[in-house]
């Protein structure tokens, strides 16, 4: 590996030598004394602080001490066991020899434009960045290493912009072009290539956590795909980073937002959902929250907030206070799904409805029996008055008022919900109470309930009712409910249940999500109250109150019963047949249609008309809640969800610029504020990983770490020239990219050679052997892995493997169940999704080694190969050069060709004399004879496990 | 591990270096330890270990020390009652109410072995082997919820994330064999709640994790060659790709290519050593019968016989998992399940490495996440009644081997069963002492990641001293 000094990420040895207070002290004294004499005031001993300059006298005393021999002297104390190394005293001794300089933490301090540092070889530089480069490299004494070839060039440069190797068209042509700007041709097709999306997707959905299941023990899928399409849609449009920025943390709260804005908000609605039955919501709510504060500050900032979860930063200026005031700005989120109904489903839809209007109108009706229906249900029909309450109370959330006298509830919800009503201006003498459960588009699958974990979404359980009236608890009986079934279990779930004094049984009405259901008490007398209040707990081992809900009350004598009719169409049916209208007849006249038994058969078209209605594909969104019920955010002593301690309100962290005043101190004032050019952090951070994902090293090797601890940029000036010119260029992301990839310094023969992230191996591989489908976007799917991987796992792991050209798509699309990682993907370090990942390891193992031998999925893609090169003209030789070229896009060299051509003799000569293997090895429906097909597969599935084919440059 | 990042740049310097100029020997040196090469900390222990190696039979569940360790004559008197609020606290739920009765104890315990220690009658095989055992029935956890609970004891933190146990060790001390995994995981039963977080290596580099064996198909994934592939065929492959490889390597000095024609090569060899390793042709009659083990038909027993196996061959660390204890309902079917099950692979495993002379230096480790409550669990609308709900606050578990002392029962719970009266032992806590006695300091032991030095238990632990042999 010749790594040139200008990727190095090390001291050298000549640096070390004068002793930088921010690169070779401060490290030491956060790392060893700052537990004890940082910022932290609870933790600090003997009211002595070292990350601000002490007195002569401290620092006398502190090289004393470090060198002390005495045990009972020494600084760190040995109990502390963060004990000094000689060179560490040494570097302190000399630091304060030399006057204890302290400076302010260079990445806290925003960068500033510096000229470009001159350079002797003027010819060689092509853009800004290769000055920076080019200087270091003379300063040392040394010179760049040669251009690369072209080959190379092309396969380095394809990996890098879009993850997939080229074609061997692509190469062809690249090699044939000889005019000027060949090259800059090829950066520009790559930079426009949808694939260019996808590939830099995959660091950020790696930020961002992203999966396609809750998490924890059930671990069940989610919907949240839209938001992976949206991050492939932004990078390829190249949406600046600013912007991306803004959308994806408050594209909600932008004026006039899009459907594409509130998409983009799912950046935070990855984190994980606990479906356990028994779980404390609001426990794993902050959890959440935690990993959204955690997730921000790495992501944008570079830093690790995560310690003063629990108490004040250790090493970096962050104060406990500080993480949940960081909290505030976010907390103030509901969670819903958004449905995303396409223009031609949206069409559709429509059209189906007026299809369906059209069709209940033509319906023959037999006019005798809906007259008799009528008087039927007019009989039945009771005069119900609904009741507005002038106070509603709900646990932790509010009610509203609705146009319709119902009431809709929004908030947090938990295991046991009490809501309580009061009404006053009653009818007097009332009978019955009824409780309508209605529908709502807002809440999940529809309501009426609020369940959005474990139990079924949009279910309820109401547990008891029970009514008061001025101030006297009133009897209920006889209730009555039109449908009632409870999810898991079983007992007599209903209205009567409601009212046994038992919080474990009640009503519900499982599997009508997105429907009404009603049910009724009657009143064991008849009352005359000034004030009426009710009280509904609802309590369930996952929470499932009432979402929207009306209350009524009748005076009628007659015994009220929860009826199956709509509440409107009944109160049609209690007036006189005269005093309705004609939309009145018809609305009355569809519910015959489509509800009586008499109809049954003719309305068959309508319901399969029904069944046929599209369903859109949801996504999770953030909404912000109304200011006028903000989610106070608490500090949580010790980090704890149980010691909730005083309010705090929004600010952003103390050592970086403060909140430009004309900013909201909410999600969209905290995006602003990141992406703010002032902050000293965010472009910083966001170059340097984009420069590691091209490098394999950040400037800042601690791509997650630019606090006190984290390591020194190795090239200072050239990290803050690239984080301004990314500001200067809009904040886009391509034209960095293309900065990066012009200059000289990339187009250089040596280039650091790491193992390519598992996604882009297995894209490799499907790329090659022509089996890619190159499909953009869409749910995400299963391609085929053995089903022993769902051995341990809960519910068996459940992987519906993929039909047809799923199979071959990119593996970012690849379902993310992040209890059961794809094994493939796992076995080269990707990492399961259930944190934040700003750096991925490259490991080399055995397990990696059998993955590629052994897997049928390589040696589905050996075969595609070697159907490939069984088809093709010419000798041996010609084939294995073109085989070689196409899976390692390189032409071989005379060695190499020599021992593939061996290998193939040998095969050849097996194979024919053992039919039955070869015709095994080649697979099914080979494309030429089974042996000479065998030989090819052989061969490529020794290709596909080279070293050089997982590996960038 | 604890140097400074001036010294780890100095550090990197010399790697560098020693890549630049040694060329790819190094790649050979940084395999030392197969599948958990260790760059970045050279293996090492901190102290002489008691213990080489580990085998954690993880009850997932959380059975019921009420019906396994800890006897409560007590709760027969109160059966029916419900307990004084005053006992209960602010604790929370998943499913009973804070005023569900009391349920006595299923089954009759009884004294055993020369130390006396007390077990129900649902452990018979146990009962044989408790004086090489030391109970604890002082255990305590932060977690309610098995995914969260599961996670906590094994990584010490209750979200996925952090590396495990088994990574740990794997980390700390590097492998014993190049031909097996050093940390490998099994499972039998259910799914297991907390899934592959358990024996994810967390934010530490993934050939930590630990390496599934599979009850159905390949063993380990892809071990096997595929259809039609023969031994020559394989091998003649493995030359060619070791060929293009060296090829490569002569051209770029790479010392990623030495270790990944290294890699094929310790690839090749698990493709006999693990079929080897699976086939218990060569265990006697006698051996089988003290497991209770179906050599064909994958079972906890025969888990525990291959865990043996395994430790026997290098293996550092081995997790079986059992799940199944999650008694909601009718606990006593439930414990006598679960306990048929695993009691006597449990207890023959002790007696097998005890007689192979294996016990001294292997650390076995069996319990779950939590405990369960002394109170009922009945819901008829969950169809629950007889069972029992989670139970933070005490629970028992035992280790053997190792360096723990046998035959002591530590820690004691109230007469409910309820609180702990004596030695409470945190699950940090016992972390910090599986650790000690593997020869590991768990305030040494670090992995900075993300700007933080992180521990097995993060800021706490104190090593369970009495249980020390």
């Amino acid at each position: 590996m010749k790594t040139l000094s200008m990727f190095a990420s090390a001291l050298t040895a000549a640096q070390l030598c004068a002793v930088d207070f921010q690169r070779d002290v401060r490290p030491i004294l956060a790392r060893h004394c700052f537990k004890c004499h940082g910022p932290d005031e609870n933790t600090r001993k003997a009211r002595l602080r070292l990350d601000q300059r002490p007195g002569p006298d401290v620092l006398r005393a502190l090289v004393k001490r470090v060198g002390h021999i005495d045990p009972e002297e020494v600084m760190p104390p040995p109990a502390a066991k963060k004990p000094l190394s000689d060179v560490q005293k040494k570097i302190l001794r000399e630091w304060v020899q030399a006057g204890a300089g302290y400076t302010e933490h260079w990445a806290f301090v925003a960068p500033k434009p510096t000229p470009l540092p001159s350079v002797k070889q003027k010819d060689w530089v092509r853009n800004g960045l290769d000055h920076f480069t080019l200087a270091r490299l003379e300063q040392a004494g040394q010179s760049p290493s040669a251009r690369a070839d072209r080959y190379r060039l092309i396969r380095r440069l394809s990996l890098d912009l879009i993850g997939l190797p080229p074609t061997p068209e692509e190469v062809k042509a690249f090699i044939a072009d000889q005019k000027p700007g060949a090259y800059e041709r090829l950066v520009d097709r790559l930079l426009a290539s949808p694939h260019f999306g996808e590939r830099w997707a995959l660091p950020w959905l790696d930020l961002a956590r992203y999966a396609d299941t809750n998490g924890y023990e059930k671990d069940r899928p989610r919907s949240i795909w839209p938001w992976r399409d949206w991050v492939i849609k932004a990078i390829n449009d190249d949406l600046p980073f600013e912007q991306f920025t803004i959308e994806q943390l408050a594209g909600d709260m932008l004026p006039n937002a899009t459907r594409a804005q509130r998409v983009a908000t799912g950046f935070h609605r990855n984190t994980m959902v606990n479906e356990e039955g028994g779980i404390d919501p609001l426990e794993f709510r902050f959890y959440a929250m935690v990993d959204r504060v955690n997730t921000t500050a790495t992501t944008w900032l570079g830093l690790t907030v995560g310690c003063a979860q629990c108490h004040t930063h250790k090493f970096d200026p962050v104060p406990h206070r500080s993480y949940y005031e960081l909290m505030a700005f976010m907390n103030n989120t509901a969670e819903p799904e958004l449905p995303l109904p396409t223009p031609a489903q949206k069409a559709e839809g429509e059209k189906l409805r007026k299809q369906i209007a059209v069709v209940l109108a033509k319906l023959p009706v037999d006019e005798k029996k809906f007259e008799a229906w009528l008087e039927a249900g007019r009989a039945a029909a009771l005069e119900w008055h609904t009741l507005k309450p002038r106070l509603g109370d709900a646990s932790r959330s509010w009610m509203k008022l609705e146009k319709d006298g119902s009431l809709f509830v929004q908030g947090d919800a938990s295991k046991h919900d009490t809501y309580e009503l009061e009404f006053a201006d009653l009818p007097g003498g009332i009978t019955a109470l009824r409780l309508e459960a209605l529908p709502d588009e807002r809440l999940p699958k529809g309501g009426p309930g609020r369940a959005y974990y474990e139990g079924p979404k949009g279910d309820f359980f109401l547990s008891e009712i029970q009514l008061t009236a001025d101030r006297q608890p009133v009897k209920l009986r006889n209730g009555s409910q039109n449908y009632a079934k409870q999810w898991i279990g079983r007992g007599n779930p209903g209205a009567m249940a409601a009212l046994d004094g038992d919080l474990q049984t009640g009503w519900s009405a499982s599997g009508r999500e997105g429907k009404a259901s009603q049910a009724v008490w009657q009143l064991a007398r008849p009352i005359k109250a000034k004030t009426l209040k009710i009280r509904m707990d609802f309590s369930r081992h996952y929470s499932a109150s009432l979402g929207r809900f009306r209350i009524a009350v009748t005076t009628s004598n007659k015994p009220a019963k929860a009826k199956d009719i709509p509440s409107e169409l009944e109160a049609l049916l209690a007036r006189p047949a005269e005093a309705l209208n004609g939309d009145d007849r018809s609305a009355l006249r569809f519910r015959y249609l489509e509800s009586s038994k008499d109809t049954a058969k003719v309305r068959k078209p309508v319901e399969a008309m029904r069944k046929k209605m599209p369903r859109p594909a949801t996504t999770l969104v953030m909404q912000e809640r109304p200011q006028l019920h903000p989610r106070p955010t608490h500090r949580h002593h010790r980090g704890e969800f149980l010691s909730p301690r005083e309010v705090v309100r929004p600010e952003v962290l103390p050592f970086l610029p403060p909140l430009a005043k004309d900013q909201p101190r909410d999600r969209l004032g905290l995006a602003r504020w990141l992406v703010d050019p002032r902050n000293p952090l965010t472009a910083r951070v966001t170059v340097n990983r984009y420069w590691a994902e091209l490098f394999g090293e950040g400037i800042v090797r601690t791509l997650d770490d630019f606090g006190y601890t984290g390591a020194m940029p190795t090239q200072p000036a050239l990290l803050d020239w690239l984080a301004l010119e990314f500001i200067r260029q809009g904040w886009s992301r391509k034209k960095l990219l293309r900065i990066i990839v012009t200059s000289a310094t990339y187009r250089q023969q040596t280039s650091p050679s790491y193992r390519l992230p598992a996604e882009q191996i297995r894209d490799s591989v499907l790329r090659v052997s022509g089996l890619f489908h190159p499909k953009l976007g869409g749910p995400s799917v299963f391609p085929p892995q053995t089903k022993s991987i769902g051995e341990g796992i809960w519910g068996g792991g459940s992987w519906r493997t993929s039909a047809g050209p799923d199979r071959y798509r990119r593996s970012l699309y690849t379902h993310r169940k992040r209890s059961m990682p794809f094994a493939m993907h796992d076995t080269f370090d990707a990492p399961s999704h259930e944190a934040c990942i700003a750096r991925r390891d490259r490991s080399n193992t055995p397990l990696q080694a059998l993955m590629l031998l052994n897997n049928n999925s390589i040696l589905e893609s050996s075969r595609a190969l070697g159907n490939w090169a069984a088809r093709q003209k010419g000798n041996d030789e010609a084939v294995v050069r073109a085989l070689f070229q196409r899976v390692l896009t390189r032409p071989p060299d005379a060695q190499e060709i020599r021992v593939m051509t061996d290998y193939l003799a040998k095969q050849k000569k097996r194979l024919t004399a053992d039919k039955k293997m070869a015709a095994q090895v080649a697979g099914p429906k080979p494309q030429a004879a089974a042996e000479s097909v065998a030989v090819w597969v052989a061969l490529a599935r020794s290709l596909l496990n080279t070293h050089e084919f997982i590996t960038r440059n | 591990m604890n140097s400074s990042p001036a010294t780890n740049s100095l550090a990197n310097l010399t790697r560098r270096h020693f890549f630049r100029e040694c060329g790819y020997g190094v790649g050979k040196l940084a395999l030392a330890g197969l599948l958990t090469n260790a760059i970045g900390r050279p293996a090492g222990t901190h102290f002489a270990p008691k213990a080489k190696r580990v085998i954690h039979l993880f009850q997932a569940g959380a059975p019921s020390q009420l019906e396994l360790f800890d006897n409560k004559p007590k709760l027969k008197e109160l059966e029916g009652k419900p307990l004084p609020p005053s006992v209960i606290g602010d604790q929370r739920y998943a499913f009973i109410q804070r005023d569900a009765a009391v349920l006595g104890p299923r089954f009759p315990f009884a004294r055993h072995g020369q130390c006396g220690a007390e077990l129900s009658d649902k452990l018979p095989h146990m009962a044989k082997v408790v004086d090489d055992i030391a109970i604890i029935r002082s255990m305590h956890t932060d977690q309610f919820n098995h995914a969260p609970g599961q996670i906590f004891f094994n990584t010490g933190f209750a979200q996925p994330g952090r590396p495990c146990l088994g990574s740990w060790l794997s980390y700390g001390l590097g492998a014993e064999t190049d031909n097996l995994p050093a940390f490998v995981v099994l499972s039998t039963g259910g799914g297991i709640s907390g899934g592959s977080a358990l024996w994810s290596a967390g934010f530490m580099p993934g050939k930590h994790a630990g390496v599934r064996f599979r009850n159905s198909g390949d063993p380990i994934l892809n071990v096997s060659r595929p259809a039609g592939v023969d031994a020559e065929l394989q091998r003649d492959s493995l030359d060619l790709i070791g060929a293009l490889n060296r090829r490569r390597l002569e051209v770029e000095p790479d010392p990623e290519i030495a270790t990944r024609i290294e890699s094929y090569e310790m690839a090749y060899r698990l493709q006999s050593s693990a079929p080897e390793l699976m086939d218990l042709k060569s265990e006697s009659p006698a051996t089988l019968k003290l497991y209770g083990a179906d050599p064909a038909k994958p079972s906890f027993a025969r888990a525990c016989l291959l865990a043996r196996r395994m430790i026997e061959r290098g293996v550092r660390c081995v997790n079986i998992y059992h799940s199944g204890w999650d008694a909601h309902s009718n606990v006593a079917g439930n414990i006598t399940n679960n306990t048929r099950a695993t009691d006597q692979g449990s207890a023959a495993l002790v007696q097998d490495l005890k007689q192979r002379g294996l016990l001294d230096d292997t650390l076995v480790i069996w319990g779950g996440e939590f405990g369960r409550t002394p109170m009922v669990e009945s819901n008829p609308t969950l169809n629950r009644s007889r069972g029992r709900d989670h139970h933070p606050q005490a629970f028992s578990l035992w280790m053997a081997g190792g360096g723990v002392k046998g035959g002591t029962t530590l820690g004691a719970t109230d007469e409910l069963g309820f609180h702990i009266t004596e030695r409470a032992v945190h699950i940090h806590d016992l972390q910090a002492t599986f650790l000690h006695l593997l020869g590991l300091d768990h305030e040494r032991l670090t992995f900075r990641h993300g700007g933080r030095d992180y521990r097995l238990t993060d800021v706490h632990g104190k090593v369970v001293r009495e249980i020390l042999a």
